[in-house]
């Protein structure tokens, strides 16, 4: 057993070139794509596009995931939704008969209560922005181009493997708690799609 | 010469993991140049093998036996008329093959020819590899879609379909063999693409033959979930030609229609390669636990050298046996030359074999071992192009629900069942 094979990344291994570069114009390109994306999904008249809109945001979102130094995250984002799901979406929008559905009014009339929601969610925001401070403890360090790149490199490629042991210790009965949900899910949809079992 | 482009020799890190965007750049242009030149030989050599399988010659004309075949392809592609249905959906229709050649190329990044022969290492490298060849589907999908014509639209559901289900067992297959990289002091895996290979290294054995059956069972579902990915014989329903004239691009032509070719061939080197690198060793040579001598090391390393000797060898062979006839002249030089160039190649090779035999840290050495590496993999991808082939020209094409029921019924609990038994294995051995 040779250590020094095995340890995939040392985290000496990292060399400069590691602290991320051009983060303000990376972080406003991607929330600008989110953002347009999220805006074409509900513009947008027809499904598939707005399907397309969607895989859109889905991935900048991936990005900024990314540039929060979550990798994992990063690819679930990519494997399930951007990849699984969406197609599944695409599937369902190409099996039912879009036409009559473009035709449909496309604002209906609970926007009042959308409306509400939104303000509130926005407003939740705001005061995150503003009070985050306070609301939340200062332990994460501040991430900046000219920070110490070994603390990166420490992130960066401890993620997975400090996410695993996580999952299988602290948080694993959140874990399996969770994995039920996604089960009642499951089963629901077999019992309303068969007929009979 | 200048700083950013010195500072990188002498590293044994990848340019992605040593931060240096002139090498990673350049390790770029290198690997979609040498995919695309792939590529263009699968092409040649589908087109010939299929041909013999079928006791015909195939292409002949374009060059001797047909070897310039391709590029006459290429021209005529690029030539042709460029036609967009008048009730397509104009904008998908030209963004869709551009989805699926992005995704194909993408996951480029992270394949690691050699331990430091890799744009990048990430350590979600398998996800994302994973993850980015399943968007590449949603090109086809979309394309099927913007047709906006029959024959496309079903192609395109079968492939949507058949698509989410093999992911699921292909990803289960790729688990177990994670699970099989955590056997160290450490007890922690990885999903880096070099740290799997690093693992079978470090433990001595590829991960095909660890807790056999176990891990042989693992590639053979991944063998056959990664042929339904990529639509090929005999899982290709998405492009069906009996029932589907040509499925998803049945209204593409000119260069749209070979970007879709183009992704499908560079997506099977890219599947080819998470086979290779998870369970096939990635890039070490045979035997480099048991045959481990210096002198076995010397002898591997001709390899490379030998192989392009050997094709030398039949071109040299083809020149002589060609007709003597006067139309067939040029093509006679024309081969005579190739078979000089290959043969010069293999002199360099050899040369440098002998020169860098020495272990140490001198840049024949060095840039001998990286040759090996890449040799390697490489020849690893070769031998899966063609069991591409050998499938396409072997077996009959699934009937879709056949192939749901595969998916689902059969590969789905076999790939469990391997999965909790090498996570038992592994902790009763460890």
């Amino acid at each position: 057993m040779n250590p020094v094979i095995h340890s995939v990344a040392p985290m000496t291994m990292m060399g400069p070139g590691m602290a991320p570069v051009a983060t303000p114009f990376f972080f406003y390109m991607l929330a600008g794509l989110a953002i347009a994306g999220g805006v074409l999904v509900i513009v947008l008249r027809n499904a598939v596009h707005s399907a397309l809109s969607l895989i859109v945001t889905l991935l900048a979102v991936t990005g900024l995931y990314l540039m929060l130094y979550a990798p994992f995250v990063a690819a679930v984002q990519i494997f399930v939704y951007a990849g699984g799901i969406m197609l599944l979406f695409l599937f369902v929008i190409m099996l039912v008969n879009i036409d009559r559905a473009a035709k449909d009014r496309r604002f209906n009339r609970i926007w009042p209560i959308g409306l509400a929601a939104g303000c509130g969610l926005f407003a939740l925001f705001v005061s995150a922005f503003v009070k985050g401070r306070a609301l939340f403890p200062d332990r994460m360090m501040a991430m900046s181009e000219s920070s110490n790149t070994q603390q990166i490199a420490d992130l960066l490629y401890g993620n997975v493997d400090r996410m695993g042991q996580y999952r299988m210790g602290p948080y694993t009965f959140a874990f399996e708690i969770a994995s039920l949900l996604l089960l009642v899910a499951i089963l629901g949809a077999v019992i309303m799609t068969k007929k009979k079992i | 010469m200048p700083n950013f482009i010195t500072s990188y020799f002498g590293s044994t890190l990848t340019p992605g993991a040593a931060g240096n965007q002139f090498w990673a750049l350049v390790y770029v242009f290198v690997i979609f140049t040498g995919v695309s030149v792939a590529v263009m030989a699968m092409n040649w050599l589908e087109r010939k093998a299929l041909a013999h399988f079928q006791i015909r010659l195939g292409p002949m004309r374009v060059g001797p036996h047909g070897l310039l075949q391709p590029i006459a392809d290429a021209i005529k592609l690029a030539l042709k008329e460029d036609i967009i249905p008048a009730e397509a959906d104009q904008f998908i229709f030209w963004v869709a093959p551009l989805i699926g050649l992005l995704a194909a190329f993408t996951v480029y990044t992270v394949i690691p020819f050699g331990p430091s022969e890799a744009v990048s290492d990430m350590n979600i490298g398998i996800l994302f590899m994973l993850g980015v060849s399943s968007i590449g589907v949603l090109g086809i999908v979309v394309a099927g879609w913007a047709s906006n014509s029959h024959y496309p639209l079903i192609g395109a559901l079968r492939s949507s379909a058949q698509m989410v289900s093999y992911e699921v067992a292909m990803g289960l297959a790729v688990v177990s063999a994670v699970l099989m990289t955590s056997m160290n002091e450490k007890g922690t895996g990885t999903l880096s693409m070099i740290g799997i290979v690093q693992a079978q290294q470090q433990q001595g054995i590829w991960f095909i033959f660890k807790f056999f059956p176990l891990g042989f069972i693992a590639f053979a579902i991944f063998a056959i979930a990664m042929i339904a990915e990529t639509n090929r014989a005999p899982f290709d329903m998405a492009e069906a030609e009996s029932e589907l004239t040509a499925g998803y691009h049945t209204e593409y032509s000119g260069l749209r229609w070979s970007l879709f070719m183009l992704a499908e061939y560079a997506a099977m080197i890219a599947v080819s390669s998470i086979a290779i690198t998870v369970w096939l060793g990635g890039w070490m040579r045979p035997f480099p636990n048991l045959l481990r001598a210096p002198a076995w090391d010397f002898i591997f390393s001709l390899f490379p050298g030998l192989t392009f000797a050997g094709l030398a060898a039949i071109a040299a062979i083809g020149t002589v046996r060609m007709p003597s006839h006067s139309f067939f002249k040029i093509q006679r030089i024309g081969l005579a030359g190739f078979a000089a160039v290959l043969g010069l190649i293999s002199f360099l090779l050899l040369v440098l074999a002998v020169a860098g035999r020495s272990p140490d840290a001198s840049v024949a050495a060095r840039f001998n071992a990286a040759i090996g590496y890449v040799y390697w993999f490489v020849l690893k991808i070769a031998v899966f192009m063609y069991l591409f082939i050998w499938y396409r020209a072997t077996w009959p094409r699934y009937r879709f629900d056949q192939l749901m029921r595969v998916g689902w019924k059969v590969l789905l609990p076999i790939s469990l069942a391997v999965l909790i038994l090498t996570a038992i294995v592994g902790v009763l051995v460890s």
